[in-house]
């Protein structure tokens, strides 16, 4: 490697300057502030994790993960996601609290980027998780509180997107006869590769019935008729409860008012193994990439030895903000009040007054200014204290 | 990405007309200027489409980052950039397939690090460690079949459509990897945001592309 120049950073990592950190904050602080007022209570847990516990259940592929030693040898990552973390602490220190448990975070995660720019390596994620519950009522919640948070953030355009990995694993199970073969389409519908779901279908001693099922699976995606068309596919006791599941969850949102941008989409498959029921993935237009998503995810508390349902969803505060830094304007910074030495004193009682109304006030002497048109420019208002002034009192602007 | 237009991404050169000719075809009111235009973007707004034109090697790129809700891309590429986009229908053009190749004198084994040169490293690595050996790759831009000859390389991997351009360079084809065609490929955040353009591309797409191999 050449030698670095000063100014480099890591790949995918980024820098947060003034104007995008103000943006960032509005938007997180709408998004934290919808969680709290639906009962979801604050946590934080470690930047850096052991390998083998929250590395090796977490969602996120190994070559992806950020990786150091400790003193002693043992691999540690810089968390991935926060839901291991967070099943981490409800299958332990929280292992006693009455469930089900209502929990929310708003933290930075790392994902190690091997090949070019336009996707960060660390980003700030703001999401819940309900652990302990397993109806479609939390289903329904998690979701409906997701396309809530939009609206607050003022993310106007978006669209939700809702699948069924239940679905998905029982029509391939009963059509293909077993876990191996299922495993191998389930691959195909995770690598998004349609060509290759089908070819592989075609090239299958099938019958001509279980072929069109299976071509027909991929044809699952619109509205709430999509689950009746499924509803044919499909002769499990498995595959029936998915879709009862998914039915019911769609009656809620409705209840909710928060089936209108609501797509249903039966090939939505995020993991190969970590979701088990409902799925869904937010989008918003203009943007390349989802904002967030989530879904049900009943295996992984066992492996903190604490087995239980649980759901959630997280966003990603990077594409919010990006999503909405299209559409807001830049803003003035409030109050600069310029002084010369002798009258400091009324400069500081004057922003004192203007900070209790909440002002944010900048006290700058005009001796560290080299071209003042130029620098008070940015402010809404510019108060000047220059010169000796025997009256005293109001600042005479300029 | 334009929230009216549907934007499609389009390599150029060989697989361009073939998949301007398969639009067409598909009922796409593609103007004839089309054909020779030498611009990187082109309005069709009477199909409410915006196509534009990038090195096939890029289109998956496009479409990946969003910029281009859709694209044409030879599944070579798809393989070699494993970008996170949907690979929904076979377009059945620019038919060709990936080849090892190498000169009649080759022989296996003889070499203490066998070379393979290729404008697909990652494809070409793949394809060896499936088959069990480890080769090292040299990658190349273009004109592969020199290495060969040079000697930077004893075999190379690359496209093969009818296999004159191996011939008049003196190589052989030593293996067939697999077949190539171009495919229909989409952005995820399109293909919900955008589903109903999308799909009835995607179905009169998928009708012409049956009729002509029924």
């Amino acid at each position: 490697m050449s030698k670095l120049f000063m100014f480099e950073k890591p790949q995918g990592m980024r820098d947060t300057l003034p104007e995008l950190y103000q943006l960032k904050t509005q938007v997180k602080s709408a998004v934290a502030e919808e969680m709290r007022l639906w009962g979801y209570e604050n946590v934080e847990t470690p930047t850096v994790e052991f390998n083998e516990t929250v590395g090796a259940a977490s969602a996120i592929l190994d070559q992806q993960l950020f990786k150091l030693l400790d003193q002693e040898g043992n691999t540690l990552v810089l968390r991935p996601d926060m839901t291991a973390p967070i099943a981490r602490i409800a299958g332990s220190t929280l292992k006693n609290v009455k469930r089900p448990l209502r929990l929310t975070y708003d933290a930075p995660v790392f994902r190690a980027q091997q090949y070019e720019g336009g996707k960060p390596a660390e980003f700030e994620q703001v999401g819940v998780e309900l652990i302990g519950d397993e109806s479609s009522s939390a289903d329904a919640e998690v979701i409906s509180l997701m396309i809530s948070s939009l609206q607050k953030a003022e993310v106007t355009s978006y669209q939700i997107a809702i699948g069924h990995v239940g679905f998905v694993n029982a029509l391939l199970k009963e059509v293909l006869g077993n876990e191996e073969r299922a495993q191998e389409f389930r691959r195909y519908l995770y690598e998004k590769n349609y060509v290759g779901f089908r070819k592989a279908v075609d090239e299958l001693p099938l019958s001509s019935l279980d072929k069109r099922r299976l071509h027909e699976l991929l044809r699952l995606k619109g509205g709430k008729d999509i689950v009746e068309k499924a509803e044919k596919l499909t002769e499990s006791e498995a595959g029936k409860k998915a879709l009862e599941q998914l039915q019911k969850l769609l009656h809620i949102l409705e209840d909710y008012n928060m089936s209108d941008r609501v797509l249903i989409d039966l090939n939505l498959v995020m993991h190969m193994s970590y979701y088990t029921g409902t799925v869904f993935e937010a989008y918003s237009e203009g943007l390349g990439y989802p904002l967030g998503g989530g879904g049900r995810y009943d295996q992984l508390l066992a492996q903190f030895h604490h087995a239980e349902p649980a759901t959630g969803f997280g966003l990603r505060v990077d594409r919010l903000t990006e999503a909405l830094g299209k559409a807001k304007q830049k803003v003035k910074k409030d109050t600069c009040i310029i002084f010369s030495s002798e009258r400091r004193k009324e400069a500081m009682d004057e922003a004192k007054k203007q900070r209790t109304e909440a002002r944010s006030v900048v006290m700058q002497e005009i001796t560290g200014i080299e071209d003042v048109d130029a620098y008070s420019k940015q402010f809404e208002d510019v108060i000047y204290y220059i010169g000796s002034n025997g009256n005293g009192g109001a600042g005479d602007e300029q | 990405m334009s929230s009216e237009l549907l934007t499609v991404a389009m390599p150029k050169g060989r697989i361009f007309e073939e998949a301007v000719e398969l639009l067409r075809e598909a009922g796409y009111d593609l103007p004839p200027e089309f054909d020779d235009s030498r611009k990187l973007i082109i309005e069709v707004p009477q199909s409410g489409m915006q196509f534009i034109l990038a090195k096939p090697m890029d289109v998956p790129t496009y479409v990946e980052h969003g910029v281009a809700d859709v694209g044409v891309a030879g599944k070579d590429v798809m393989i070699e950039e494993e970008r996170d986009v949907y690979e929904v229908l076979d377009l059945k053009i620019s038919s060709c397939y990936m080849a090892v190749a190498a000169l009649p004198t080759y022989s296996p084994g003889r070499d203490v690090a066998p070379k393979v040169a290729s404008k697909y490293p990652k494809l070409t690595s793949d394809y060896f460690r499936e088959q069990g050996e480890q080769v090292e790759i040299i990658k190349l831009n273009g004109s592969i079949e020199l290495a060969p000859i040079v000697g930077l390389a004893d075999r190379i991997v690359d496209i093969v459509s009818t296999g004159q351009t191996l011939r008049e360079n003196g190589l052989v084809e030593i293996e067939t990897m697999m077949p190539i065609t171009s495919r229909f490929i989409v952005n995820p955040v399109s293909y919900r945001t955008k589903a109903a353009q999308i799909d009835d591309m995607v179905d009169r797409l998928s009708v012409v592309v049956n009729k002509e191999n029924a």
